[in-house]
């Protein structure tokens, strides 16, 4: 009864074969920043050691954000975490049952990536304003 | 041996044999994750160029420490079940996908370990 024979089954259509569309761009966002800010993460981890390390090592992470590279990958970093935890909301609110309707979802997909956007560029104009 | 039915056994767990324990931890990581990461962007931006030894008087604060270690357990598990998905989706075949989810787990645990001596290194420093 039970055989353990690999059989090439049909597959299920993937990805490539739908239309592109918003609600769907946006859960695929969802899920890429959750990936990145994953790899994100040892950024962190990595200032965090060279404080606890040494000045020399301190010094040297600081340098690396205040480069405009390092501060391109902080704001990819900051959208990546406000667009993600924006998207988490969302799914809160499907969790408990209410916004399935259509235009809702498209609304709230709508919000999220409006409000990744500003909250990215306030963080950042905030960030800027304690520094100087 | 065990004196339950079948149906006893297998009712409330599914075919991962964890039941819905997965998405519950998912979402209460995610939950606790809203407050602290509000925490976390406060704590990012008042160590915007500061010195080490500014970073090191923050963390003198105990809540300052323990708010740090609390955010760090509950990301890094949160990332871990978010990556354990995706690797169950993407990665195929038993051995490949058992061992990216043993890097998955190794990883989250080690980044855990590496930042949480850090906050407790910096936190009890004299």
């Amino acid at each position: 009864m039970a055989e353990n024979k690999i059989v090439a089954r049909p597959l299920s259509p993937h990805l490539q074969i739908y239309k592109p569309m918003f609600t769907m761009m946006m859960s695929i966002t969802h899920r890429l920043t959750g990936v990145a800010l994953f790899f994100g993460s040892v950024f962190f981890v990595w200032w965090l050691t060279a404080a606890a390390h040494s000045d020399a090592w301190f010094n040297l992470v600081q340098g690396f954000f205040y480069h405009w590279f390092g501060r391109l990958i902080l704001f990819g970093f900051t959208w990546a975490l406000i667009h993600h935890a924006l998207g988490g909301i969302r799914h809160f609110i499907w969790d408990v049952g209410k916004g399935f309707e259509l235009k809702t979802v498209e609304l709230m997909a709508k919000l999220n990536l409006a409000g990744s956007i500003i909250f990215t560029i306030l963080l950042w104009v905030l960030a800027y304003g304690v520094k100087s | 041996m065990s004196m339950k039915t079948p149906l006893k056994i297998v009712r409330g767990l599914g075919s991962a044999k964890s039941g819905t324990e997965h998405f519950w931890q998912q979402r209460l990581t995610a939950l606790a994750n809203l407050p602290l990461l509000v925490f976390f962007t406060w704590f990012i931006i008042t160590h915007i160029g500061t010195s080490r030894a500014d970073v090191i008087t923050s963390l003198k604060n105990p809540l300052i420490a323990i708010a740090l270690l609390l955010t760090l357990a509950s990301v890094f598990w949160h990332m871990r079940l978010g990556m354990q998905v995706v690797i169950e989706d993407y990665v195929h075949g038993h051995g490949r996908k058992l061992l990216a989810l043993l890097f998955n787990t190794a990883f989250v645990i080690v980044m855990f370990a590496l930042s949480a001596y850090a906050v407790l290194k910096m936190s009890f420093a004299i």
